[in-house]
């Protein structure tokens, strides 16, 4: 198999999975395809030279996500089997819209094509040591990484925080 | 010392989680309120070398000191954050809920700022996530249908904006190793044609999200579901940040004003205009209908700076300014309606303004200028946009925002004559007028909008010419 097979084996397959992902009804299996999404995301960026990324991909994506994921719906309440074909039946019906859409938009890509002279000659960044780049240049976006996680965990908070049987419900 | 902007509230929001009690986390509220007047007064009470060029010294080059449009967009974050928190401190039922409210709103003020200050597109994209992510969590905080489905829908299109913008950055970093303002820029002009697609992408990632029609269709059912002083904040200034203020921002130092880049404007400005316009005539709901109001008033600041001279970037920042301003105050006085009779539906209401007075008053400032009456604030920003597309030869855009103007007023006239005139319902005769919590921000909001019309050639003069300096950047 030639790189070129490889890497569009690759993006087929990620594709896949993304699709899958969406179109489950089951939870759980749509947190396995999310997975399935995230390594075949994390060879696409390890044939791509990016090996931080692709381990960052893996350990956090497909690793503790999915993790996170597993153990939310561990809590959540199945549907009952009446609820389940209901779901089943109708479900399918509001993606048919989709292969359309995908069809045209590829037809319109096929004959408009767009130039695009792409010039990577430009010296990359990514050459320079990955840590230097981060604690060096980019502190600003580490400012801004702190205050994402501040406000998750504030997400966390608000939003699944039990309401404690003191307090009034609203 | 302009990082301290991004930097203090950070500090603020660890410091104030401590784990001293309930008692203790109470605090949130009054730091919010000291530090939104800190900001605000750091700005008209400007100290020397507050603001200087490039002085951070966490990283010197993705840190610009704000320009005047910036020091405009720091001004108004701090007034519209003080607004937001005493109405939301008051309407947020339980005291848990009121900190982690005001905690939330602090974290966004701190993202706010830090898109006001860089000057690269990758932490300018870092900057505009945390206010997203606040605000996704800010929507859904009453965790009812309503609030879920506003939040749920906010995120899905943010999340194509975040595609849009980061397939953006990628193409420059790929083009010049760099995500600087300057390297994506001169990319720019060796007419590179994966630059000019890049810089689409971004730009209708930004139009996303703004609101701007026909990206529209997340803003209502976000605004109205939202707790009251959460739709103070997102109206007030959210949208404005992270949309509006960054497309300037965009354009004056990424793009420039070039032809295709004037045309876009021009044409979704004109219809986010009258779009909005025409379905705010339609609303039952206050806030609904404000909500159109404000897709219709963003697409003059965005006919505006279209309009690519230095008049149409000044009508753009100073109704920029303007719409934050009296669009908080109007929702202020939606949110001090919605607490004393319960319900925002304008079939039901009529006749407040006898037991609500000052809720009353001050809304008719506010539509007033938002209608473009003179001599109030908004007057004088739209008649610098459509002089601004007059000259620039852009004719059909001056008649669409006149026309869009008239409309407006048609509306606002429309709800307060539904809210406030007329003849009082039974059912709220015994109402009275809303606490401090509301009167305070809408005396205030309704002061600076007769101040900023009243005294508009120092306010023109102090504020608004320099930022002009916006065309000159590349």
């Amino acid at each position: 198999m030639n790189g070129l097979t490889l890497d569009i084996f690759l993006l087929a397959m990620m594709t896949a999975a993304a699709v899958w992902t969406v179109m489950r009804g089951s939870l759980l299996r749509a947190v396995i395809a999310l997975a399935l999404t995230s390594i075949a995301l994390t060879a696409v960026m390890f044939r791509l030279k990016a090996p931080i990324a692709a381990v960052f991909e893996l350990s956090v994506c497909a690793g503790l996500i999915t993790v996170v994921f597993m153990s939310t719906i561990a809590l959540t309440k199945p549907l009952t089997h009446k609820e389940t074909l209901d779901y089943t039946k109708t479900r399918m019906k509001r993606f048919w819209l989709l292969p359309v859409i995908m069809a045209l938009l590829g037809s319109a890509l096929l004959y408009f094509t767009i130039p695009m002279d792409f010039n990577l000659a430009a010296p990359l960044e990514t050459a320079k040591n990955f840590r230097n780049i981060l604690w060096e240049e980019r502190q600003f976006d580490l400012i801004g990484q702190i205050l994402v996680i501040l406000a998750g965990i504030f997400g966390v908070v608000v939003l699944f925080k039990e309401r404690s049987k003191d307090e009034p419900q609203d | 010392m302009s990082w301290t902007l991004v930097v203090v509230p950070i500090i603020a929001v660890i410091l104030l989680n401590l784990p001293f009690g309930e008692g203790y986390r109470k605090l949130a509220f009054p730091a919010g309120i000291f530090l939104a007047v800190l900001q605000s007064a750091l700005v008209l009470l400007p100290i020397e070398n507050m603001f200087p060029y490039g002085a951070c010294p966490l990283s010197p080059f993705v840190f610009l000191s704000p320009d005047a449009l910036g020091l405009l967009m720091i001004l108004s974050v701090g007034i519209v954050v003080f607004s937001a928190l005493l109405v939301g401190w008051r309407m947020t039922d339980k005291t848990s809920r009121k900190s982690d409210f005001a905690n939330l709103i602090i974290l966004a003020m701190a993202g706010m700022n830090g898109v006001i200050l860089s000057g690269d597109l990758f932490s300018l994209y870092v900057f505009l996530e945390i206010v997203a992510v606040s605000s996704f969590i800010l929507i859904a905080m009453d965790k009812n249908r309503e609030a879920l489905e506003g939040s749920f829908k906010y995120i899905m299109l943010s999340a194509v904006a975040t595609i849009l913008i980061l397939s953006s950055i990628s193409v420059f970093l790929m083009l010049t190793g760099s995500t600087s303002f300057s390297a994506a820029a001169a990319a720019l002009k060796q007419g590179n044609h994966a630059a000019v697609l890049a810089s689409g992408l971004f730009i209708i990632g930004l139009l996303i999200k703004g609101g701007i029609a026909p990206f529209h269709g997340w803003l209502p059912d976000a605004y109205t579901s939202a707790p009251a002083g959460v739709s103070i904040f997102l109206a007030g200034i959210v949208t404005k940040t992270t949309g509006i203020y960054t497309i300037i921002k965009l354009v004056s130092y990424v793009t420039g004003y070039t032809g295709p880049v004037k045309e876009i404007l021009l044409f979704f400005g004109a219809v986010s205009a009258l779009l909005g316009a025409f379905a705010a005539l339609d609303q039952k709901n206050f806030k609904r209908m404000l909500a159109y109001s404000s897709i219709s008033q963003m697409g003059y600041v965005i006919m505006g700076l279209g309009a690519g001279n230095p008049l149409g970037v000044m009508g753009a920042a100073f109704h920029l300014f303007n719409h934050a301003i009296f669009k908080t105050q109007l929702f202020v006085n939606s949110a001090a309606v919605e607490q004393e009779t319960g319900t925002l539906n304008m079939d039901r209401l009529g006749g407040l303004s006898d037991k609500m007075p000052v809720t009353g008053a001050t809304s008719v400032v506010a539509l007033l200028s938002t209608a473009g009456v003179p001599p109030l604030s908004g007057f004088w920003s739209k008649l610098l946009v459509i002089v601004a597309l007059w000259v620039a030869g852009y004719k059909i855009y001056a008649l669409i925002a006149v026309f869009a103007g008239v409309v407006t007023l048609a509306y606002l006239l429309s709800m307060q004559r539904r809210v406030f005139f007329g003849n009082i319902s039974a059912s709220f005769s015994n109402i009275k007028e809303a606490g401090v919590s509301f009167t305070l921000p809408a005396v205030l909001l309704s002061t600076i909008t007769i101040a900023a019309g009243v005294f508009f050639p120092y306010v023109f003069e102090k504020l608004i010419i320099p930022v002009q300096a916006l065309l000159g950047l590349l």
